[in-house]
Parts: C-alpha cells; sequence; structure tokens
C-alpha cells in the first residue's frame, strides 16, 4: 500500500500537535490562576486539540486532491548546498562581521547557481554590499556590527 | 466642520508640508521596499526627525512616510514575493503570479491605481464621518473581535487553498502555534521557549514571513529548476509587460475598488483590526463577487485578486486613523508609533482633538489625500525602473533575495539564533509548499495569534468560562453563523467533487 506524501507530512503534524499539547500542559502557571477561567495554557490546549483533530481528518478521509509531485526533476544537489551556505553565513556573519561575510555568501550562491560572469560576481557582491551598508549605516543610522572592518579600521 | 475643513486646507497646503508629504511619500516607498523595514519601522526612524517641526507638519512627514512605506512593501510583495509587511501579503496572491506571467508592469500599475482610489475614497470617508465612526468602532467587544478573527482565518483558508480546505487549516494551526511561543503577554510565564532566551520575545513576523515567502520561493525555484513549466514561467519573469491597461481590466477595477474601499476602511476603522485583516477579507470578499471564470483566475494572476487588497489596505490605513484621531486607540502596530510620536508632542489625541486642535486634525486627513496624488504622480513613471529587478538572471536574483531575507532579519534582532531558525522553517515551508499546503492562511493566522488569545481571554473572563459569549450578542452570533456557513460550504463542495469523481 502506497501513503501520500500529504499524508506523512500530516501524520508528522499529528505527531507535533501532540508533542505540543504535552508541553502546554507543562507550562507552569501561578497557582492563583490554575483554576481561572483562562490563564497561560488555555489558548495553547485548544490550539493543540485543533492540530490532532485537523490532521486527525486529513489522515482519515480519503484526499479530494491529491499532490502529485515527480521526484525525479528536483534539484537537491543545489538546494543543499545554497541551504548548507545559509547556515555558514548565519555562523560567520556575526564573528567575521557583516560586510566580509555576507560579500562571501554572495560570491559562493552565485557560483553553486552556476553564474560564471566574474565581473558581475564582483560588483553584485563587494560593491553591492559595501553601498547597501552605507545606506543602512551610513544613512538611516541603523547599527552592523563589522569585526573585519573595525580591524582594518573601515569602521569606527 | 467647513471652517476645520478650510484650516486643514490651509496648513496642508503650505509650501513646507507639501515638500513634507513628498519626502515622505518618496522615504516611506524606499524604505517600505526594503525586507524587514516596513511602515512602522519607517516612521519610527522620522520621529526623531519631527520633533524639531510643528506637530501638524511632523504628522504629515509620518502619514506621507506611512503611504509611500506601504506602497514600496507592495512593489517587494509583486516582484519578488517578499511582503514585507502583513498588510501586503494578499497582494502577493496575484500580483506574483502576475509577475511570473510577464505582467509586472501591469501588476505594479493595478497596485498604484488601487493604491490611490482606495486611499482617496478612504480620505473622503474620513472626511465626512470620522466623528460618528469613532461610535461605531466602539460598538466592537472582545467576543465580536474573536469571532471577526475566526472569520478572517476561515475565509483565507477557503479561498486561498484551492481545494485543500483541510491543509489550509491545519496551516492555521501551525501559524497560531508558532504565535504562542514567548513570554504570555498577560503573566509573563514563559510558553515553548525551552529555556532559550532568544526565544522569550517570541518569533517575529518578519521572520515567519521571509522564511514562509521569500526564502522558500527562493528554494522552491532551485529545487524545481529542471520542472519544464518553471524555465517558463523564469523566462516569463524576465518580461516587464506593458504598463497600460485595457478596457476589460479597467472595468474589472471599476467594479472592485468602491467595494474594497468601503470594506477596507470599515476594518480599518476597529481597533485592533488594521490593514492585514482588511486585505484579506477583501480578497476573500472579491472572490465570492466574481463570476465562476473570474474565481479561477484567483491566485493565477486575477485583476480583481489584485486590486481588492490593495485598495483595501490603503482603504484600512485611512480607517486606522479613526480611532486614532478621534479615540486615541490606535488601530494598528503603525498607528501606536504615531500615538507614541503625538504624545512626543504633547497632543492628547481623543475626542476633543478637533475642537482643541483642528489644525492638527483636519491637515492630516487634506494631506492624506495630497500625499495620494503624490504618490501616484511619483510612483507611475517609476515603474519600468522598478520593474526591472525581474530581468536580473535568476543565478544572481536567488541569492539577492537570499541576502535581502537575512539581513532583514538580522537588522531586526543582530543574532545568528533568529537566522538559523528562518533557515528552518524555509526548508520545512519549501516541503509544505511541494505538497499544496498553503502559506497565507499561516502568515495570517501567525499575525492574529496575539490578539486572538488576548480577546478570547477577555471574552471567557467576562462569561466567568462559558463559551456562551459566541451567540449572547447578534453581532457575535452574526459572524459565527457566517463561519458555519463557509465551513459547511466547503464540506459540501468537498462531497461533491468526490460524487462527481466517482461518477466520472
Amino acid at each position: 500500500m502506497k501513503i501520500s506524501p500529504s499524508k506523512i507530512i500530516s501524520l508528522l503534524f499529528f505527531i507535533f500537535s501532540g508533542f505540543y499539547l504535552y508541553t502546554a500542559h507543562q507550562i507552569q502557571v501561578f497557582t492563583f490562576d490554575e483554576n481561572a477561567a483562562f490563564n497561560a495554557k488555555t489558548f495553547p490546549t485548544y490550539l493543540g486539540y485543533a492540530g490532532l483533530m485537523f490532521s486527525a481528518l486529513y489522515i482519515i478521509l480519503p484526499e479530494t486532491k491529491p499532490s502529485n509531485v515527480d521526484l525525479s526533476i528536483l534539484d537537491y544537489k543545489k538546494t543543499i548546498l545554497l541551504v548548507v551556505l545559509m547556515v555558514l553565513y548565519g555562523i560567520t556573519i556575526l564573528r567575521v562581521g557583516y560586510f566580509l561575510s555576507t560579500s562571501i555568501f554572495l560570491v559562493l550562491s552565485y557560483i553553486v547557481l552556476g553564474e560564471r560572469k566574474w565581473l558581475w560576481i564582483f560588483l553584485l557582491s563587494f560593491p553591492f554590499v559595501a553601498i547597501f551598508m552605507y545606506l543602512l549605516h551610513g544613512l538611516l543610522n541603523i547599527y552592523l556590527r563589522d569585526p573585519f572592518l573595525q580591524y582594518i579600521g573601515v569602521m569606527g | 466642520m467647513i471652517e476645520g475643513i478650510l484650516i486643514g486646507l490651509e496648513t496642508a497646503f503650505s509650501i513646507k508640508n507639501l515638500m513634507m508629504v513628498m519626502i515622505g511619500c518618496f522615504a516611506g516607498t524606499i524604505i517600505g521596499m526594503l525586507p524587514g523595514l516596513g511602515p512602522m519601522t519607517a516612521i519610527a526612524l522620522m520621529i526623531p526627525i519631527t520633533y524639531g517641526f510643528e506637530p501638524s507638519t511632523g504628522l504629515i512627514l509620518m502619514a506621507g512616510v506611512y503611504y509611500g512605506a506601504v506602497f514600496g512593501g507592495s512593489t517587494s510583495s509583486i516582484l519578488i514575493n517578499a511582503p514585507g509587511i502583513p498588510g501586503t501579503v494578499a497582494t502577493s496572491f496575484d500580483g506574483y503570479p502576475m509577475a511570473q506571467q510577464g505582467k509586472a508592469g501591469k501588476a505594479l500599475a493595478i497596485a498604484a491605481y488601487s493604491s490611490f482610489a482606495g486611499g482617496t475614497i478612504a480620505a473622503v470617508f474620513l472626511l465626512i464621518a470620522a466623528p460618528s465612526l469613532s461610535k461605531v468602532s466602539l460598538a466592537f467587544r472582545s467576543p465580536d473581535y474573536f469571532g471577526l478573527m475566526i472569520l478572517g482565518l476561515t475565509a483565507v483558508s477557503a479561498f486561498s487553498a484551492k481545494g485543500h480546505f483541510l491543509k489550509a487549516m491545519m496551516m492555521v494551526v501551525l501559524g497560531l502555534m508558532l504565535a504562542s511561543v514567548g513570554q504570555d503577554t498577560l503573566s509573563d510565564i514563559p510558553r515553548f521557549t525551552f529555556q532559550n532566551m532568544n526565544l522569550s520575545d517570541g518569533i517575529s513576523f518578519v521572520l515567519v514571513v521571509m522564511a514562509t515567502f521569500a526564502m522558500s520561493e527562493a528554494l522552491t525555484i532551485i529545487f524545481k529548476a529542471n520542472d519544464p513549466t518553471r524555465v517558463a514561467k523564469q523566462i516569463s519573469l524576465s518580461q516587464l509587460g506593458s504598463i497600460k491597461l485595457d478596457k476589460v481590466e479597467t472595468k474589472k477595477m471599476v467594479k472592485t475598488i468602491p467595494r474594497s474601499s468601503v470594506l477596507g476602511f470599515i476594518i480599518g476603522v476597529l481597533p485592533g483590526a488594521g490593514s492585514t485583516i482588511a486585505s484579506f477579507l477583501a480578497y476573500g470578499m472579491e472572490r465570492n463577487f466574481v463570476n465562476d471564470d473570474e474565481k479561477q483566475k484567483f491566485g493565477k494572476g486575477s485583476v480583481n485578486g489584485l486590486a481588492a487588497p490593495e485598495t483595501a489596505n490603503n482603504a484600512a490605513c485611512s480607517g486606522s486613523f479613526v480611532p486614532l484621531l478621534t479615540l486615541g486607540i490606535p488601530g494598528s502596530g503603525t498607528t501606536a508609533v504615531m500615538l507614541g510620536a503625538l504624545l512626543g508632542f504633547g497632543i492628547q489625541p481623543g475626542p476633543r482633538l478637533y475642537q482643541t486642535n483642528p489644525e492638527i486634525f483636519w491637515s492630516v486627513i487634506m494631506s492624506m489625500y495630497i500625499g495620494m496624488v503624490i504618490l501616484l504622480i511619483l510612483n507611475l513613471p517609476l515603474i519600468p525602473y522598478i520593474a526591472r529587478v525581474l530581468a536580473t538572471p535568476r543565478t544572481f536574483l536567488i541569492p539577492l533575495i537570499l541576502f535581502f531575507s537575512v539581513t532583514g532579519i538580522y537588522l531586526m534582532s543582530f543574532n545568528n539564533f533568529d537566522i538559523f531558525l528562518m533557515i528552518g522553517i524555509a526548508v520545512v515551508a519549501t516541503i509544505l509548499r511541494l505538497y499544496d499546503f498553503p502559506m497565507p492562511p499561516l502568515i495570517l493566522a501567525f499575525v492574529l495569534g496575539g490578539l486572538m488569545e488576548e480577546n478570547l481571554r477577555r471574552s471567557l473572563l467576562i462569561s466567568d468560562g462559558s463559551w456562551s459569549f459566541l451567540w449572547d450578542r447578534p453581532l457575535t452570533l452574526v459572524i459565527m453563523l457566517l463561519i458555519v456557513v463557509i465551513v459547511g460550504w466547503q464540506i459540501y463542495k468537498g462531497i461533491l467533487v468526490k460524487k462527481v469523481d466517482t461518477v466520472v
């Protein structure tokens, strides 16, 4: 028997709702609030039940409009590489600084997606980020932490 | 009143104030287009500047920024499917598909005309009915708001899910669950934070909207890069198309704009409702008004589907000034920031404002209209240049969208936990979208989650824990009946589809 992916997702949502409901019951409320008509766990409890109900209905009822996805045409390699690059960007943005980490992220992403126009790759990374930073930091006065630029003395 | 209007006109038409509206509209449009910087941030950035001005000049500048930022938000919704603010999420439903079909110029023009018309009609309403409308907005109680929010969520699930009602309802629940993360607003008790300090303030709207819309859209484009239909879409995405509307399109808009303006304005008047609910409800209402052929086009680039939310969100912006100016109650987060600015000027908004400070009250209303005209004059000629962003090759556009999304959230929190959370949500959203789990209901639920809980809390406390508040008041009862009709219709439709399939 083949189970549709939508039903598997609904089953996962059912489990997630169960976990949510369990966590909702664990919320510590003030003693005087325990028997109140509404406390911090009332709304989440209803949400947990609603999640269980809708996902159970989807699992039980026959699908009126199944979603067909051709998995063979999906490009897993590039997508996963982009996600990994984003994670690395997230790790380096505070340590290295906004300018360098953003520029390197952009350069690598362009290359991963197959771009080979090196002049454009350069223009749309380092100078582009510098202008964007000037707009935010210089004109709108939004502070951007950048240890690298501070180290080389560009930023105070 | 006539005297007040004349004072307002005199103040609004002074060279200095006209300049302020222009600067405000232009700055607002630019800031609104940047991810993570919506009207609220735009106005907040203007507060220190306005303190050097007279109160009316300062408020006029902020009103200009407000409208400009809303239009700027629509632009990014249409071009890169990245709504910077909740009020423009519904704009992306049909605006982005239109851009994908090579009609980006037209989509932006429709947005500009609709915004102008919606804002103008609402400004006239505001002029005529502001004092008496404040009484209407006071008639809504917590149970009505709670009902109105469930109605909004059910309507969006029914209309945007294209036959996947249960999937949409699951997304509603997921959106509400995400909104419940963080400290409880009344008791400050942490919920679902798992002792992580980064979650104690909850998950930000920008994070969720960027992850589920912009980022997951970018990932989906790469994920489905080999899909032949996607390749065709990408080619048309790079085409701007004409910005001129033909007779049929104009005719459609002429019908849509008045009804969406009225709805948007009324919803905007209700404190706490704001442009988000207005735009979603207008989208749902419009779908009910059009014929079956047009109904099929919703979500695929319908003119009505784009004009309705755009008109309504601008009308609601004007409407939200009613509770602010007449009651001192902000109708949205943005007007809450403006309330802070007003108090900073030493002005107490309330029922006596238009007697004690008529020049402020009326000049703000007048400047709204002027702002609309300036926004149209300013933005229409710029459309071809703004839309050029679509001509950017995919290999550059996708990383730039990802960069804007990450920057948007980084600018709000300055920590990398939020970036990781956003990436996680984007990956999950990409998989969910692949199997037709719709994202708009999730976003609306996320936005309304806090308000919904607040109104449920008040309703249950007033009725001493009894759920009878759902049918005690006639207004609440009518709203609840509407919900039952929508759910019943969805179930009936589901059975009908199954029967037809069996027969075939």
